[in-house]
């Protein structure tokens, strides 16, 4: 095969296989680490600090090498091939790396050559416009705020038109209303067949955007799943009844149900899988009659995202 | 696949661009620098010292403060280039860019040298304003002053590549540079010193990088042309080697 042939990967336009990263100071960063990206997909990539997915973006894209494993990005092997993975992949950093001295126009255009494309003004004008950013491209970058330097890092990331884009943490220090509208840009590119990989720290976000989850945990990939089948396999509902009468405990009789009781003895809560075609509550609420007790009211909840990632990354020991 | 060109010019005007956008730095303050020492030793005291091999002395000054000025601007100018990124972080788009080595360093170095060379020619100029010179072999001037910029060039890649702050920057250009260009006849004939001063001066590889530019000028030099050539040929031969191998290792830019 020669070096610039795409190798035939199925769907997934990034493919990372048995990939571990040790730090010469003996930290191992990343752990034989096996993932496939989807063509087209919003992929979410969670874990906590230091868990590593910042080192996995930097291993795709280049800016690391890895110590054992192999990766792909458009079929092309991202160390014998890398002119051809990295020229379909776009980065934007976690940091606000920018040159402060360029102006906006003058550093999108840079990143728009290096990535060995001509230059385009009409392209980089629609970018720069898209990202609310045309009426501050003659602006020295030192000059714009934090938000809008990231704003720049994202058009940097688009100019060259990337059919991957990876996202490291692009919420970190931004207000709402340009979160919104990074959203929103996020997903039009989406709609327009870029694959777009992202880590952050807003959970609620990568709930409300992305087709499949990560969770990285101390170098791991523990989980990948799509999202909804995520949330079902391991989203758990809650149903809250409220008492009419306190109870000093719960009774022995209903040990079956796992109930727990409030400290005023007013709210009983029954915890139930929603995987189970059983959830046990029509039995629950004939047998509460049958011990006379009575509830004024019932509501039920479901985890969030959030909930889950907690519960995949605590460990017995407490440890995250 | 060929050269990635959109790069190599991307990198190469983004750095023409920080030069004049510093130009108070980058190009007058060492034109004025070197105007000062031709006011002084040309001007001023070579007025009154003898002649040096059939040349008068402020026009035997000029291989070597054009030398001087030549070494420390290309070495500043290619390792702040590669530096700041380093140092902003911006880096990390060079790092995940589709460019080999020689596209970065055909960009880096392309513009530091353009720098330079750029000076050299202000510095000719200006040197005229103060001192008379004719240039004997025009040709060899202009190859001699496109390999010893391109060469040092390369060399304060290698400082920018190897620095992690400011002050290492300085450090090879202050104390290394500066003293073996002042060492190395550039006010000079290493002729004139006494041995063993002038067998110790030979060990010295800016005495061969004047020499060749005073030939360029003159006719006559301390040490053959070939020699001259052969060794910056050689040093840059071994710098493209160093650059070759931090691109294939990561050393110090890829973690």
């Amino acid at each position: 095969m020669t070096p610039s042939t795409p190798r035939p990967q199925g769907d997934a336009i990034v493919r990372v296989r048995g990939v571990s990263k040790t730090y010469p100071g003996g930290f191992q960063a990343l752990r034989n680490v096996n993932l496939d990206i989807r063509r087209g997909e919003i992929f979410a990539l969670l874990g906590p600090n230091g868990a590593g997915k910042t080192t996995l973006i930097s291993t795709i894209c280049g800016m690391t090498s890895a110590s054992e494993g192999q990766i792909t990005a458009g079929g092309f092997d991202t160390v014998r091939d890398y002119r051809s993975a990295r020229a379909l992949i776009g980065l934007v950093p976690q940091e606000l790396h920018t040159d402060s001295f360029e102006t906006v126009w003058a550093t999108v255009s840079f990143s728009r050559g290096l990535f060995g494309k001509p230059a385009n003004p009409a392209l980089i004008e629609r970018i720069l416009r898209d990202l609310s950013l045309w009426d501050k491209k003659d602006n020295k970058i030192l000059t714009l705020s934090g938000g809008m330097k990231r704003r720049v890092l994202i058009a940097k990331a688009l100019s060259h038109e990337p059919s991957i884009l990876f996202l490291d943490e692009p919420s970190a220090g931004v207000d709402v209303e340009l979160r919104h509208d990074m959203w929103r840009l996020v997903r039009q590119l989406r709609d327009a067949g870029t694959t777009i990989i992202l880590t952050t720290h807003y959970i609620e976000e990568a709930e409300d955007m992305a087709d499949r989850i990560g969770v990285i945990r101390k170098g791991e990939l523990i989980v990948v799943e799509d999202k909804a089948v995520l949330m079902r396999q391991l989203g758990q509902k809650q149903l809250a009844l409220t008492l009419q009468q306190p109870l000093q405990g719960v009774p022995a009789d209903l040990a079956a149900w796992p109930l727990t009781l409030s400290d005023d003895g007013l709210t009983l809560t029954h915890t139930f899988d929603t995987q189970k075609d059983d959830t046990g509550i029509a039995e629950l609420l004939a047998a509460l009659g049958r011990h006379g007790i009575h509830f004024k009211d019932l509501r039920s909840s479901e985890s969030s995202l959030e909930d889950i990632f907690v519960s995949l990354v605590h460990e017995p020991n407490g440890e995250a | 696949m060929g050269l990635n060109l959109h790069a190599v010019r991307a990198i190469y005007r983004f750095e023409m661009n920080r030069a004049l956008r510093t130009w108070a730095q980058s190009i007058i303050a060492p034109v004025l620098t070197t105007s000062l020492y031709f006011i002084v030793f040309g001007s001023a005291i070579g007025s009154r010292m003898g002649d040096i091999g059939g040349v008068s002395y402020g026009a035997y000054i000029i291989p070597g403060l054009l030398m001087l000025s030549l070494l420390s601007e290309s070495i500043s100018n290619a390792a702040f280039g590669i530096y700041m990124p380093k140092w902003s972080g911006t880096i990390y788009e060079l790092l995940s860019a589709p460019v080999n080595w020689v596209e970065v360093v055909l960009g880096y170095v392309g513009a530091a040298a353009s720098k330079s060379l750029l000076l050299g020619t202000l510095i000719l100029l200006t040197a005229r304003l103060f001192v008379p010179y004719s240039i004997a072999h025009p040709v060899w001037l202009v190859g001699l002053l496109v390999l010893t910029a391109v060469t040092f060039c390369l060399f304060g890649f290698i400082i920018g590549l190897w620095a992690d702050n400011f002050q290492k920057l300085q450090v090879v250009p202050l104390l290394v540079i500066t003293p073996l260009t002042f060492l190395g006849g550039a006010f000079y004939s290493i002729n004139m010193l006494p041995e063993p001063w002038q067998t110790v001066s030979l060990f010295n590889p800016v005495v061969y990088l004047i020499s060749g530019l005073r030939w360029a000028f003159y006719g006559a030099a301390d040490v053959h042309i070939a020699l001259s050539t052969g060794i910056t040929l050689v040093f840059m031969a071994a710098c493209l080697a160093v650059v070759w191998w931090v691109f294939k290792t990561g050393w110090r830019i890829r973690r």
